[in-house]
């Protein structure tokens, strides 16, 4: 019974010592003053200071001391080649979901302290237990989103509802398409019907095939050059992000977004934080600071992006609640897919094809080129005429010289 | 005393010399080794073997190369003779207006053509509001090429007219006062005398132009790879070292043979003509 | 020069200006596009000053330009004058073969060879993070390097080889002499290379790109992680802001340049010279 007394009486204190978490976290904060601290995060993905919204990472140096170095990759493959290759080192990175899955299974991911992280309590429950992190280890959701089709409807007059649109040869060299294999596969299997998952070898040339094919009419591979493209509308349709669709249609009132019929992704980009990571307790800390109610705020309202963040979802000042693009109700209907992590033959696999779509130049390049494409391949013609006369000449000379010598 | 002295010139050399192994050599020798190893470190070949499939990839980037060099030339030489025979405070102003934008960012002045080039740019704004229509310039071969030759102009315009202003006057006005018509001229006396000149601009030009990747990617849209463009998705992006290292070791190979190759045709010492 | 070879420089200067002309206007543009121009403002500068990234980039770039030519300076003079006295063998072959190299290759793969040497040794060493300040550094002066030699070997080939035993016939010690004779004459050679250097560490990228790492950025890759977002009008106003203070660098220069010639001419009219 006394042991038993005991025993409650130490979990009081142990309960007492969670509790207090918070405040040993202020006191650890200030042992941090002066450190620095190694972001890696998507482009044009926080508040930034920009239009006078707020600059969230010089408000976490201002309150901590922490001298926040900040640097952005434009797709997850790339953050993978670099953190994967060992030349850098980063505390805190934020990947999406399939990836995350393939950075813990080759151990590249350290498990986050949660007792640092007090914030987490504002993650909707929807976001917790997601597959590529079943036990909520590793990872803090920072956004939520699916990708989707974007159309200027100055140039496309009837609305599309499928991913055919960017196959569409009426629209031949105003169509966009997505500069990362995972994605462009992606929409490829979508059209295919393929689960966009799959293993299958045969199913992922066929993937290629049809990249290929659209080739042709795509004016440029894009990652975040979309914005301007869009924006200045110089491009009629793009594949991207539903969030980024919002801040460009800020930019030009013709814009429009539609969810294929085929099916899109569903991603959830998370904090994390990598092996190596020098200053694990300031990436902690920085994680709880993009939770904070406020902070959190300003970043959905300047990323449009959903927000995990209950805080941010039931606030009354979030100008984007319930906005039918990023928090699209059940009844829309919209289908979607996850990511999972693919074995390393298919990843091998993938980025071969892609390769050869990169490389892929149809039979008709000069014709559906247009214009000064057939123009260059004239031009190309002439002056290698010119050329091979030229180097005879200039031979000529040069042997004259020599037996003058 | 000879001795001591030799001595001492050897070790001037040594920092450079132990320099150069560490952060020259051993970096080629690191190319070789990914290139016939696998990612986990065994000797193979497949990576020698899958190039087979960049050979397109490979022939485009030579003949964009080639033809930008070409241009370049063609350009350069009429303006370095132009600069050459005029009075020397011209030119000094204009080796330095042709030397000024070599001081601003590549990048940048790279993405300004974009903006020039762009259905909605400066050019098709003006062609439309003339009733032209817009014409599509940018994402085209023609745009990349344009971008090669606007970036390395000056590497041919300055090492041209540095062979050229060095030209004796006397020497093509005896070759005319023997009766030899411009055409003749030109193709016998400054041409030939030129060549260490036209050498030097073809290197600098072409070894750049078949090896970009940035130019491609802005002004070709993605759509027309060069070897640069593979090069760089394996090492940022595909996370494939060891087929990368196979392909620049294979470029390297194929520009150094380029290099012996246009080499024949001078006799060029360890000088620059710059 | 004739009519048509003035039209024809003209033409030709079109070009080569006609982006940096398009990147001057838009610096002033009063919206956030670098495709439409929307009216006239200055706020872009406003912006530039106030963005911390690029004033470190632009810091960054300049502390790495000064450390990596002196560096190459420094090594590149020394290892020019040894080669320089050094009979022909195949030792110096060798290393004149090397010397090349860097020139020779495209830029992409003497990066690419960088970073596999850095990051091979870097895991032996370190375990992960080892590009930074350090391994930029490395490379710029490596690629510097050969540009420093190839300007200094010249101007020793110039100088009078007796030199050096003259002075020392004069009581210098070897080293004296070689700071009181060979040094001056072979200063020009020296600056050239210098500054040809600090030219090429400037406006690097592409080696750049492949050994640097977080933390430490410079200008030509904030530019270019910046052209693969949205660009803002506010590289522009760098850019302009940096285009104006070489051009007047480099009028400066021309004047004195220009003076120097002029006196010459003046001294060998009066037959001083």
């Amino acid at each position: 019974m006394k042991r038993a007394a005991a025993v409650v009486v130490l979990l009081a204190c142990l309960s007492a010592f969670v509790f207090q978490v918070p405040a040993f976290g202020a006191l650890n904060a200030e042992s941090l003053r002066g450190t620095e601290l190694f972001v890696y995060n998507w482009g044009e993905y926080i508040s930034d200071g920009s239009e006078g919204s707020l600059d969230v990472n010089k408000a976490f140096e201002e309150k901590y001391g922490i001298k926040v170095v900040y640097d952005t990759f434009d797709n997850n493959e790339v953050m993978y080649t670099k953190l994967k290759g060992g030349g850098v080192s980063y505390d805190v990175v934020i990947p999406s979901d399939y990836m995350i899955e393939r950075m813990v299974s080759e151990n590249m991911l350290q498990t986050i302290d949660f007792a640092n992280v007090p914030n987490y309590k504002y993650i909707d429950a929807k976001y917790k237990n997601l597959p590529f992190d079943p036990n909520n280890e590793y990872s803090v959701p920072y956004n939520v989103g699916t990708i989707g089709l974007i159309y200027n409807t100055k140039k496309v007059a009837v609305a599309p509802d499928s991913w055919d649109a960017l196959w569409n040869p009426d629209y031949a060299g105003q169509i966009l398409m997505i500069n990362n294999p995972r994605d462009a596969f992606a929409i490829a299997h979508a059209i295919l019907g393929i689960d966009c998952n799959t293993t299958d070898k045969a199913d992922w040339e066929a993937g290629a095939q049809k990249l290929k094919e659209q080739k042709a009419l795509v004016q440029s591979y894009v990652n975040d050059e979309v914005y301007n493209k869009m924006e200045s509308g110089e491009a009629a349709l793009a594949p991207y992000y539903v969030g980024d669709f919002l801040t460009m249609r800020a930019n030009n009132p013709d814009l429009a977004f539609v969810f294929p019929k085929e099916g899109v992704n569903f991603f959830v980009d998370s904090m994390c934080i990598p092996q190596g990571a020098k200053n694990k307790a300031a990436a902690e800390l920085y994680i709880n600071f993009l939770l904070e109610p406020d902070i959190a705020l300003a970043n959905a309202e300047y990323i449009c992006y959903a927000s995990p963040n209950t805080a941010v979802t039931s606030n009354p000042d979030y100008s984007l609640a319930g906005n039918e693009y990023i928090y699209p109700p059940d009844s829309a209907g919209i289908k979607t897919s996850i990511y999972r992590n693919l074995p390393q033959d298919t990843l091998n696999l993938m980025s071969s094809l892609w390769d050869d779509v990169k490389n892929y130049s149809g039979e008709a390049d000069g014709e559906s080129k247009g214009g000064l494409g057939s123009g260059a391949q004239t031009a190309i013609a002439l002056s290698a005429v010119a050329a091979a006369a030229a180097a005879y000449l200039v031979f000529r000379a040069v042997r004259k010289k020599k037996r003058e010598v | 005393m000879k001795k001591r002295s030799a001595l001492a010139h050897k070790m001037a050399v040594s920092p450079y010399m132990l320099w150069s192994a560490l952060f020259i050599v051993a970096p080629m020798f690191f190319v070789v080794y990914y290139s016939f190893t696998s990612a986990d470190g065994g000797f193979t070949l497949g990576n020698m073997t899958q190039l087979g499939k960049y050979t397109d990839t490979f022939l485009r980037s030579i003949w964009f190369g080639f033809l930008a060099t070409f241009l370049c030339l063609l350009i350069a030489y009429p303006l370095a003779y132009a600069i050459a025979k005029s009075s020397a405070n011209v030119q000094r102003t204009m080796v330095a207006l042709v030397m000024l934008p070599m001081w601003m960012n590549f990048l940048i002045r790279t993405y300004s053509w974009m903006t020039i080039l762009q259905n909605t740019g400066v050019i098709n704004n003006i062609l439309d509001a003339l009733g032209f229509g817009r014409v599509k310039m940018l994402n085209t071969p023609g745009a990349v090429i344009l971008g090669m030759v606007y970036n390395f102009l000056p590497f041919m315009i300055l090492p041209l007219y540095s062979v050229l202003a060095k030209l004796d006057p006397s020497v093509v006005e005896a070759a005319q006062d023997l009766g030899g018509n411009s055409l003749t001229v030109l193709s016998k006396v400054i041409l030939p005398l030129s060549m260490p000149g036209i050498a030097s601009g073809l290197t600098m030009v072409f070894v750049p132009s078949v090896s970009t990747f940035y130019i491609s990617q802005k002004l070709g849209g993605g759509s027309f790879d060069l070897i640069g463009d593979v090069i760089e998705r394996q090492f940022q992006q595909s996370y494939n070292y060891n087929l990368g290292a196979a392909i620049s070791l294979v470029l390297m190979v194929l520009i150094l043979l380029c290099m012996a190759f246009l080499n024949r045709f001078t006799s060029g010492e360890e000088e620059m003509v710059v | 020069m004739s009519r048509l070879s003035k039209f024809y420089t003209f033409l030709v200067f079109l070009f080569l200006y006609a982006p940096i002309v398009v990147m001057i206007v838009f610096s002033f543009n009063a919206s956030d596009s670098t495709g439409l121009l929307e009216g006239f403002s200055v706020k872009w500068y406003r912006v530039l000053m106030g963005d911390r990234a690029i004033m470190q980039a632009l810091y960054n770039t300049l502390i790495l330009a000064v450390a990596s030519s002196v560096a190459a300076t420094v090594i590149g003079t020394l290892a020019a004058v040894g080669l320089d006295k050094w009979k022909k063998n195949w030792v110096r072959t060798g290393v004149m073969t090397v010397t090349n190299i860097p020139m020779m290759n495209p830029e992409i793969v003497t990066g690419v060879s960088m970073m596999l040497l850095f990051v091979f040794m870097g895991r032996l060493v370190a375990g992960s993070g080892t590009l930074g300040f350090g391994t930029i550094l490395i490379a710029h002066v490596t690629f510097n390097l050969p540009y420093v030699i190839l300007s200094v070997l010249p101007k020793l080939r110039q100088t009078d080889p007796h030199l050096t035993e003259a002075a020392q016939d004069l009581g210098c010690t070897p080293l004296k002499a070689f700071f009181k004779a060979v040094l001056p004459s072979i200063s020009t050679g020296i600056l050239t290379g210098m500054l040809m250097a600090f030219t090429l560490s400037l406006d690097d990228f592409i080696i750049s790109y492949f050994t640097t790492g977080p933390g430490f950025q410079t200008l030509p890759i904030a530019i270019f992680s910046m052209t693969k977002k949205r660009v803002k009008p506010d590289m522009y106003a760098l850019s302009t802001l940096i285009f104006f203070s070489i051009l007047v660098l480099l009028v400066l220069i021309n004047i004195s340049q220009a003076r120097g010639e002029n006196k010459r001419a003046r001294q060998y009219k009066k037959g001083e010279v």
